[in-house]
């Protein structure tokens, strides 16, 4: 039997919200490896009781800053369900466009923002503003490209204004989407040089099999919109049925739920939806996956960099699809009105940039919501981060006590978990 | 001059204020020039408490936040309150309305202990510490950041107008919504946003607060007089401006007893 020690690390940098690292070792022999959630619990879903329906959009999209253009869209999917409102081809291409604008921001932030100062050896990104300009610039750049999709779409990235049940409130006319379009071709650069860069970063081995998830949408595109929820151990289930597959529960240390797939930890997010659709790639995304050596069958959490890599060159290729598809058709849609009018059920499922997200809504004849229910991408992924902590620590067990906190939150740091959302 | 020592923190909240911090990309390398930041999670590693601004987003929404707050108060010269939850207590509060056993029970199989206790409500950062100034909004428009940020460097006041969230939309031109029976308080919502919900189509739910004179009995009235009603009035208040203050406010203006 060996000593015993702690490994500790409050408040876990460079990932949004408040999560802590709690291992204790005895000897080589790993007595507890907790990623603890400490969160403040908002209670959204209760937020949303009794509101009318028309508020869900803006009151969910508060759960996240960052992910917020993802609970909006997830949102207004419910309501749509729940209503009896199929919006039309136009409709869905420019929240297509709004949603790829937030995968942009989302990835090029973790990716650049979080993760990069790791391959440099750097606190943050302030020291690289002075040893790495060009890096910087090019991820600001992009940044503030996925910025503007996004304001152009919805008045604003952080809590988008325009989404409402059937109709968006503001449609983007041609001078804005040639403003867009011309951005998106400049971008192009940026994005190569980053894939390049990253192409020569090397990370940690870290080999853990789960069960991974991705909603894949019909027509074989790939999953951002929402569809049937597919596993890697093969189920296919229906939106409304996710309770089938994703079963939330409580631990004592997290005030995020976890949740268990079809029988134990899963994966979701840009690594998962890669095994689970890289085939539905664009061409250029998957020039990207080549060149960083990302293989289909990765089961190394430190691949989630790559694989939204990939995924930002695949949203930057769907901005400009969705951009030149809009310019030639410009004019607005006309608002599909509900169905029913009774209410009822809806559920929506949308790929957001860390994974499968399920808003759940009831709402009553009077328009009001009387139950909510939210499953938060980052809540799936907290069982397998744990899982993969207790995977990689055998192989840092004989090191310094710093240097196995560090590692262990860039291994946390990787999956880019949104601790807020995960709480909500 | 030497930089001032920045930090940043968050209490109860989304983060989003601290995203928009960042979304400032243009000039963001000169943000970064012209402070120490010496204390932001979300984004780098430094920890240190020797911080001269102290820019705090979130609610007070945990037994813990109290001493925390306090703490953060003790070293900070200057405390600014970012967006709408540390100002108002934001949409946080919205659940104020409901005992904490209520939401222990919908959300957490009814337990409270450890990490699912929660303060009986959630309430804005002046609740509990002096506040030096607030840069208002959900989220916080992040041009206003840097001219809040500007003015502190200069050692000036970050100015708020005192008008409302109307001035803004009759200066871009955007069509009243009230006047087409959405219902939008505008009238009674301070300004400074530049007003882009009205105008992308949503009405404005007072994510700033309101302004120095709000008149809710005239709100009450514009909303019935427009086909909605004036409980509707009070329910949107409820959305950012359910800690107490305003709340009461509406009450004493716009009784329950006497609204429909």
């Amino acid at each position: 039997m060996g000593e015993g020690r702690a490994v500790v690390v409050r408040h876990v940098t460079r990932i949004e919200g408040h999560g802590n690292i709690v291992v204790d070792l005895e000897g080589t022999e790993i007595k507890r490896c907790d990623l603890e959630i400490v969160e403040s619990p908002r209670f959204f879903e209760v937020l949303l009781k009794d509101r009318p329906y028309d508020e869900a959009p803006r009151i969910s999209c508060r759960i996240c800053g960052i992910c917020s253009v993802g609970h909006a869209t997830a949102s207004v999917a419910a309501v749509e369900a729940a209503l009896g409102i199929v919006p039309g081809p136009k409709l869905r291409r420019l929240r297509r466009l709004n949603m790829a604008g937030e995968w942009l921001q989302s990835h090029i932030l973790h990716v650049c923002f979080l993760v990069a100062p790791d391959a440099f050896g750097a606190a943050s990104i302030v020291p690289l503003v002075g040893s790495h300009p060009d890096v910087v610039k090019r991820a600001l750049r992009l940044k503030r490209l996925a910025n503007d999709i996004c304001c152009t779409v919805s008045g604003r990235h952080v809590m988008p204004i325009s989404y409402h049940a059937g109709w968006m409130g503001h449609w983007p006319g041609p001078a804005e989407l040639r403003a867009l379009e011309e951005q998106l071709v400049a971008a192009e650069e940026d994005l190569d040089a980053l894939v390049g860069l990253f192409a020569g970063f090397t990370w940690p081995a870290v080999e853990r099999r789960t069960e991974l998830l991705a909603a894949l949408e019909e027509g074989g595109a790939y999953p951002m919109m929402g569809g049937a929820l597919h596993s890697s151990l093969g189920g296919v289930t229906a939106p409304e049925s996710y309770r089938d597959v994703l079963h939330e529960y409580l631990v004592g240390h997290s005030a995020s739920k976890h949740v268990r797939g079809t029988e134990g930890t899963v994966r979701v997010g840009a690594l998962a939806r890669y095994a689970l659709a890289h085939e539905r790639l664009h061409p250029r995304a998957k020039e990207a996956a080549a060149r960083l050596k990302l293989r289909p069958d990765s089961a190394n959490p430190f691949d989630y960099v790559a694989a939204q890599l990939v995924e930002s060159v695949q949203a930057h290729q769907e901005a400009l699809d969705q951009v030149a598809a809009l310019l030639s058709d410009p004019a607005p849609e006309e608002p599909v009105r509900p169905a029913r009018t009774h209410g009822g059920r809806g559920v929506g499922m949308v790929e957001v940039p860390r994974g499968t997200l399920v808003h759940d809504y009831v709402i009553g004849g009077d328009g009001r919501i009387t139950s909510a229910n939210c499953i938060i991408p980052t809540s799936q992924n907290l069982a397998s981060i744990e899982g993969d902590m207790r995977a990689f620590l055998p192989s840092l067990v004989s090191k310094p006590s710093a240097d196995i906190a560090h590692a262990l939150e860039m291994l946390v740091r990787a999956y880019d978990p949104c601790v807020s959302c995960s709480v909500h | 001059m030497t930089r001032p020592r920045v930090a940043f923190f968050s209490f109860g909240s989304c983060e989003g204020c601290q995203l928009q911090v960042l979304s400032v990309e243009d000039v963001l390398p000169d943000l970064l020039a012209a402070v120490e930041i010496v204390n932001f999670r979300e984004a780098v590693d430094d920890r240190r408490d020797d911080y001269d601004i102290a820019f705090v987003e979130g609610s007070l929404v945990k037994p813990e936040d109290v001493a925390e707050l306090q703490k953060i108060r003790a070293h900070a010269q200057i405390l600014v309150a970012i967006g709408a939850c540390a100002c108002l207590g934001g949409v946080n509060a919205m659940r104020n309305r409901r005992p904490v056993t209520d939401l222990a029970r919908d959300v957490y199989e009814g337990r409270q202990d450890g990490v699912f206790a929660a303060l009986p409500e959630a309430s804005p950062l002046s609740s509990v510490v002096q506040v030096n100034y607030e840069i208002r909004g959900c989220p916080i428009d992040r041009f206003e950041f840097l001219e809040a940020v500007r003015s502190l460097l200069a050692g000036t006041v970050p100015y708020t107008p005192p008008y409302a969230v109307c001035v803004e939309c009759t200066l871009r031109g955007t069509p009243c919504l009230l006047e087409r029976g959405v219902p939008c308080l505008g009238s009674v919502a301070r300004a400074g946003c530049n007003a882009p919900c009205p105008a992308y189509g949503a009405p404005c739910e007072a994510c700033r607060g309101c302004h120095d004179v709000p008149n809710f009995e005239a709100l009450g009235e514009a909303f019935f007089r427009h086909g909605l009603t004036r409980t509707q009035a009070g329910e949107k208040l409820q959305l950012f401006n359910n800690y107490r203050e305003v709340r009461d406010a509406w009450e004493k203006a716009v009784p329950s007893s006497s609204a429909t």
